[in-house]
């Protein structure tokens, strides 16, 4: 699948609730289901700072696609990042620099957008985003 | 006793809706909301007579600078000050620390002398004190808490010496709620002759506040969590030390004369008000004043006091809960975590259910660091909120166990 299939699918996901409460049952369950991190990249390397809850994200590139495993000590910031990598681990630096996010939009995550929020989404993107943009450069060398 | 259906019509905000449901607005402690007449006056400060005070000849200048020293007035006398003189309208108690961090400093601080804060002060009682003391070769001393949040006295009369210039302390902690003991922390710091600033940021919305029967030689507080607009802030400060602390910014209506060669400056209070000062918000924040002496400061204390103790009763009967700064002595503030859950998972679900708390480390890292966390969910109740809402509050948190673990 492309990266917007599957955010189309995401979308389609989320769209069958109407309230907020099972939407974030949703992304929790999602949180739950995030396969673990190797606990050794559990380091402050691998740490995106948020004000309210730890985020770590590990890529890993095999010359040719960025793969990421994630952790979070919050289990809604968990499912979040879940659908990050659901939508991005596993695609090439391009595909990854250039992928137009919409479905935060679409799944109503925009109010965790912007860049006082606290859970550290913007900082999420940013951070998978840089890492691509690092590993073009080092393929194009 | 205060007639809760009254007291909640005349805040509109409390009747709005939040994801379709009944908004529950637990977050008093970050920021308070505004009776009516608090908009009210401020549509009438912008639309009858707005105009620079104390600068124009004409009659609107006229009326807005009156208003706005009946506003001075109105503060002096709901904290029982001697004079107008020693109230300084400014942006809000962080400025307010600033400036006495800064001028108290430039007047009074030297190399070696040191500077006495709580365990318990948040962060705007922290970093202006840091600044000062690398400006001036000063050190901060820390008055250390116990595991319930409660200042060790004992330790602090231990701290004051012959180079302890000022302490700083909160009225009230804004992460635990815990009240601090003024009363003995202001006749340990004058029985050395040292000036003592109250943070009243958590302290003057709650109770009666009389700074010369407290006799503290500073007392700040901010205007929006007292039910005023955002942007105002008060500075009180007697006298002896203002008179001799040099202004914090300079500009316009806080100087005599300039000349480029030399400056006179103002008297007081004007001395520290530099610049075009929010008169829109010093007159707001005296209705917000007006309207809580009407309503009764101990009328609300008596509130609240309920409102604390139910709401914690309710709490406790869930398993799991624990309370950080669980004492008698508190304002009406709950932080709490659920054993196995992260407080920002809590706060948004309870966000999802129209209950607004806050979350995190409430802009006090030390106090957090203090009992090994990194944040609590903080509830803060006013004198506005129910029993029902306390209530809300515990289903929801019985909601949130269900849904994590």
């Amino acid at each position: 699948m492309t990266i917007n299939e599957v955010q189309d699918q995401i979308i389609e996901e989320f769209s069958q609730f109407d309230d907020w409460m099972e939407r974030y049952e949703l992304l929790i369950d999602n949180g739950k289901d995030l396969p673990p991190i190797d606990p050794a990249r559990k380091v402050n390397d691998y740490l995106i700072e948020g004000c309210q809850s730890k985020v770590w994200l590990y890529p890993e590139f095999d010359g040719t696609d960025i793969s990421f495993t994630a952790d979070s000590d919050a289990i809604i910031t968990r499912g979040i990042v879940s659908l990050l990598i659901r939508v991005l681990s596993g695609r090439t630096p391009e595909e990854i620099m250039n992928a137009d996010l919409y479905f935060i939009d679409s799944i109503g995550l925009r109010q965790n957008l912007s860049p006082t929020r606290s859970n550290g989404l913007l900082s999420m993107v940013r951070q998978i985003k840089l890492y691509a943009i690092a590993y073009n450069a080092r393929v194009n060398k | 006793m205060i007639d809760v259906d009254r007291i909640r019509s005349d805040f509109p905000i409390l009747s709005e809706k939040v994801y379709g449901k009944d908004l529950v607005y637990l977050d008093n402690g970050a920021t308070t909301q505004k009776p009516r007449i608090v908009a009210d006056t401020l549509t009438e400060v912008l639309t009858r007579y707005n105009a620079n005070i104390h600068r124009g000849v004409h009659r609107l200048s006229d009326i807005a600078s009156e208003e706005y020293e009946k506003a001075r007035e109105t503060v002096r006398a709901f904290i029982n000050a001697g004079s107008t003189d020693e109230i300084i309208f400014n942006s809000g108690t962080t400025a307010a620390i600033n400036n006495i961090a800064f001028s108290f400093g430039e007047r009074f601080v030297n190399e070696g002398d040191e500077i006495v804060i709580s365990a318990l002060e948040h962060h705007a009682n922290i970093v202006p004190w840091q600044m000062l003391c690398e400006r001036r070769g000063a050190k901060l001393k820390i008055i250390p808490m116990d595991d319930n949040g409660v200042l060790d006295l004992k330790a602090y009369k231990e701290l004051l010496n012959g180079s302890t210039k000022i302490v700083a302390v909160t009225q009230a902690s804004n992460a635990l709620g815990v009240i601090t003991p003024l009363n003995e922390i202001i006749a340990g710091a004058h029985s050395n002759d040292i000036p003592v600033l109250v943070d009243g940021a958590q302290g003057i919305q709650h109770g009666v506040v009389d700074v010369r029967e407290m006799d503290c030689d500073f007392y700040v507080f901010s205007g929006h969590k007292i039910y005023g607009p955002t942007g105002i802030g008060v500075l009180y400060g007697k006298r002896k030390y203002l008179d001799l602390m040099p202004p914090w910014q300079g500009g316009g209506d806080m100087v005599k004369s300039v000349t480029f060669e030399k400056t006179t400056y103002n008297e007081l209070p004007f001395k520290f008000e530099a610049g075009t000062t929010n008169f829109p918000g010093a007159i707001g924040l005296a209705a917000a004043l007006n309207y809580i002496t009407g309503t009764g400061r101990e009328a609300i204390a008596e509130r609240e006091a309920m409102l604390l103790e139910y709401a914690t009763t309710k709490l406790k009967e869930i398993e799991g809960i624990r309370i950080y700064g669980d004492v008698e002595n508190k304002i009406s503030v709950i932080s709490f975590l659920i054993d196995g859950i992260h407080q920002y998972d809590a706060g948004m679900v309870l966000d999802k259910m129209g209950i607004a708390v806050r979350t995190g480390t409430h802009c006090a890292q030390p106090v957090m660091d203090r009992f090994g966390i990194d944040g609590t969910i903080r509830a803060s109740f006013c004198f506005y909120n129910t029993t029902r809402e306390a209530d809300l509050l515990a289903d929801g948190v019985r909601r949130v166990k269900e849904m994590f673990l």
